[in-house]
């Protein structure tokens, strides 16, 4: 809510606010994140109550699509096995750019309790595609689901949309320095 | 009906295949059959008057070393008794007949034992793997399964 | 105009091209990840093949590489939402192998707790159900109840859905001052939610018209592929462990067995697998209510935890009705603190295997309706 209480502090004439459209484009974006939601095993459990009427979820602009390509992040909650690693990582595929991906709970983070013994379980779901956020919990609790989603809202506030190559570029060359 | 009751009775019906009957304590009481004749046996005690066991519980795969083991554990809605039953399978040759026309919950109780014991039941009409992925090598519950390097260019360890 | 001709075409004389579908391992209503291969003709399902092991944890491979004390954490993931129940099974097993016998106040509060997970859990399979038949508003209800149990279970145990809070011979820590006040204010909860529910959801017209005569499971069947719980009391089995074969102190306590009678539809369809859940609801408050007024508060839970848990040599097959059905648990130990190994008998896993068989000459919404009225949980399907 940012952006609207700057309006209450009008300049002459009222209305007006000064920014950059980045910063514009990204609240926007951040303030409505569609999102895939894989759910594997209990976390998911979590994630329903995340949803009810509780936690609920949706006041963050989170609605959930049962299709990757209207989604904006994927949500892996739960053990990735080998053989479902193969349909994440084409699922992942199929989403539009820009995409981000919210890794929930000790098993798709590192593989969980199965690290050790487990031969059908990927220890890891950033083996196989980026990770954005990791949830940390076996399962995380719904506070943590919160804290994740507002992780995630930071982060692409903070992204650069205009130049981007021209902007790395200095930046790469700024450290250099 | 105790366990050494329904021994004595399937003894004298089925002779030199029921081979022993353990009624040893703390351990549950169980019945070992040779695995030739088990099919008949089975079919025997769901239909007999006497055993009525229409119910199988569980049906689990058992890794004994030198032997492979199957172990049926039965019960009857009628007469409310239950029996548990165990057939030895040589790991060479881990063959033993299926029971899945008799109780149809051990289609799939077959298909895990095939997948993580690797014991084949002769005469199951689809045994292919259920839990792991259908081109997995190994039987992962046998004692000298090794975890294979990778799956599909993915690594195993961590 | 001429009189208009009907046509007299029986199914299977008109068919069509069959289509190959897949539901799944990613889908909203199959409760997790399993996948079926659906072949369709039209919009009648003519064959269903299920593909397991998308959840397969290795969970059996897991117990003979730990402890005895080190496989309850992995025992509560099996089936992840009534944890407590299978928590149970496990540690009733291990006394019985062990010829431990638990005080009776860690008794008293097992059944309570495992009852109030049998409501949570039954409050999850309900919801579900409804929200597979289009209906939003039970699973919000629900919801804000079930919160009230997991609370309970927190401060107990510390942990919201996975509790670890069982122990071989007793618990892993006493309950808090104003437990019993909790509890009764669940109870009267559940049963406002669910008075509201019947009119809401139950016997709804549309609801009804939805689920019953549908996915028809007869008794016979059901017996011979070994379904247990709701499945089989639904099909007017009255089966119930609790009762016919008492274990721990569930002969102390008066309480019915819920089984569909057909009072809507036929026995064995969606509609009587369903409300046979919500009665055992009604039910599991009973008993709570009685075994609040008979727990003895003095005791410690403790005591007879012993410090290594190191069974005698043997094996144990213990069984004991889950919300789900009967989770068995095949134990065989060889007299080290390690088990030889460990077979579990997923309730779900064997309830599923009654799909392919129930499920054919529906519409394919129904297949939907008919998995959802399984109640299964993947976690214990593959495990």
């Amino acid at each position: 809510m940012g952006l609207l209480n700057r309006l209450d502090d009008p300049y002459e004439g009222g209305g007006i606010v000064l920014g950059k459209i980045e910063d514009i484009l990204n609240w926007g974006r951040s303030k409505s994140n569609w999102y895939l939601h894989f759910g594997l095993a209990c976390c998911a459990i979590e994630f329903m109550a995340m949803n009810a009427s509780h936690f609920d979820f949706m006041r963050f602009g989170t609605i959930p699509r049962t299709s990757p390509r209207q989604a904006d992040f994927i949500m892996i909650t739960g053990t990735v096995t080998f053989k479902m690693a193969e349909r994440i990582k084409i699922l992942y595929e199929q989403m539009a750019e820009p995409k981000y991906v919210i890794s929930v709970g000790s098993c798709s983070n590192c593989g969980g309790p199965y690290w050790e013994h487990g031969y059908h379980v990927l220890k890891g779901v950033d083996k196989i595609i980026p990770v954005d956020v990791y949830i940390p919990g076996c399962p995380p609790r719904p506070e943590a689901f919160q804290e994740g989603m507002i992780k995630l809202q930071k982060k692409i506030n903070e992204q650069a949309i205009f130049n981007k190559r021209k902007r790395l570029k200095k930046e790469q060359s700024d450290d250099n320095k | 009906m105790l366990t050494n009751e329904i021994f004595e009775k399937l003894k004298s019906e089925f002779g030199e295949n029921i081979l022993e009957c353990n009624d040893q304590q703390p351990v549950d009481h169980f019945i070992v059959v040779k695995s030739e004749k088990l099919f008949e046996i089975c079919h025997t005690l769901r239909d007999d008057d006497d055993f009525l066991f229409d119910y199988l519980m569980s049906l689990s795969g058992m890794d004994l070393n030198e032997n492979l083991g199957v172990v049926y554990h039965l019960y009857s809605m009628k007469l409310k008794h239950k029996l548990v039953l165990k057939v030895m399978v040589p790991k060479t040759d881990p063959k033993t007949p299926s029971v899945e026309r008799i109780w149809r919950t051990a289609d799939w109780h077959e298909r895990e034992a095939y997948d993580l014991m690797g014991i084949e039941f002769t005469g199951h009409h689809n045994l292919i793997r259920i839990l792991c992925p259908y081109d997995w090598e190994g039987h992962p519950l046998r004692k000298d399964y090794q975890t294979p390097e990778s799956y599909h260019g993915m690594k195993t360890s961590s | 105009m001429g009189e208009l001709k009907r046509l007299d075409l029986e199914y299977n004389q008109l068919t069509s091209d069959k289509m190959r579908l897949n539901v799944g391992p990613q889908h909203p209503s199959t409760h997790g990840v399993l996948r079926l291969e659906v072949v369709v003709d039209g919009e009648i399902v003519t064959e269903v093949i299920p593909h397991l092991g998308y959840l397969h944890r290795s969970f059996e491979k897991y117990c003979e590489q730990m402890t005895y004390v080190q496989v309850i954490p992995y025992i509560d993931r099996m089936d992840y939402i009534s944890a407590m129940n299978n928590e149970w099974v496990y540690v009733m097993g291990m006394e019985k192998l062990m010829g431990l016998k638990v005080s009776d106040k860690v008794e008293y509060i097992r059944v309570i707790l495992a009852e109030l997970n049998r409501i949570a859990n039954h409050q999850i399979a309900v919801a579900t159900f409804g929200l597979d038949a289009g209906a939003f508003t039970p699973f919000l209800y629900y919801f804000r109840d079930r919160e009230h149990i997991i609370w309970v279970f927190e401060k107990l145990s510390g942990a919201r859905l996975l509790y670890n809070y069982f122990r071989v011979g007793g618990l892993a820590a006493d309950i808090y001052d104003g437990f019993k006040e909790d509890c009764l204010n669940i109870v009267k909860r559940v049963r406002k939610t669910n008075e509201e529910l019947m009119d809401l959801l139950i016997l709804n017209g549309i609801f009804i018209k939805r689920t019953a005569n549908v996915g028809i499971l007869p008794p016979d069947v059901a017996i011979s592929y070994a379904c247990s719980g709701p499945v089989l009391r639904g099909s007017g089995i009255k089966y119930d462990l609790r009762k016919d074969e008492p274990y721990s102190i569930y002969d102390r306590f008066d309480f019915d067995i819920p089984v569909g009678d057909g009072e809507v539809g036929v026995p064995g369809d969606c509609w009587n697998r369903n409300i046979v859940r919500v009665r055992e609801m009604e039910q599991s408050c009973r008993i709570i209510e009685q075994a609040l007024e008979q727990m003895d508060m003095e005791g410690d839970v403790k005591e007879l935890v012993p410090r290594r848990v190191k069974p005698p040599a043997g094996e144990v097959y213990m069984r004991a009705e889950n919300p789900k059905g009967d989770l068995g648990l095949y134990i065989v130990s060889d007299g080290t603190d390690k088990p030889e190994r460990i077979k579990a008998r997923g309730t779900s896993f064997v309830n599923l295997s009654v799909i392919p068989e129930i499920s054919k000459g529906y519409m394919f919404a129904d297949l939907i309706l008919i998995l959802g009225s399984i109640d299964i949980v993947l976690g214990e399907v593959d495990r």
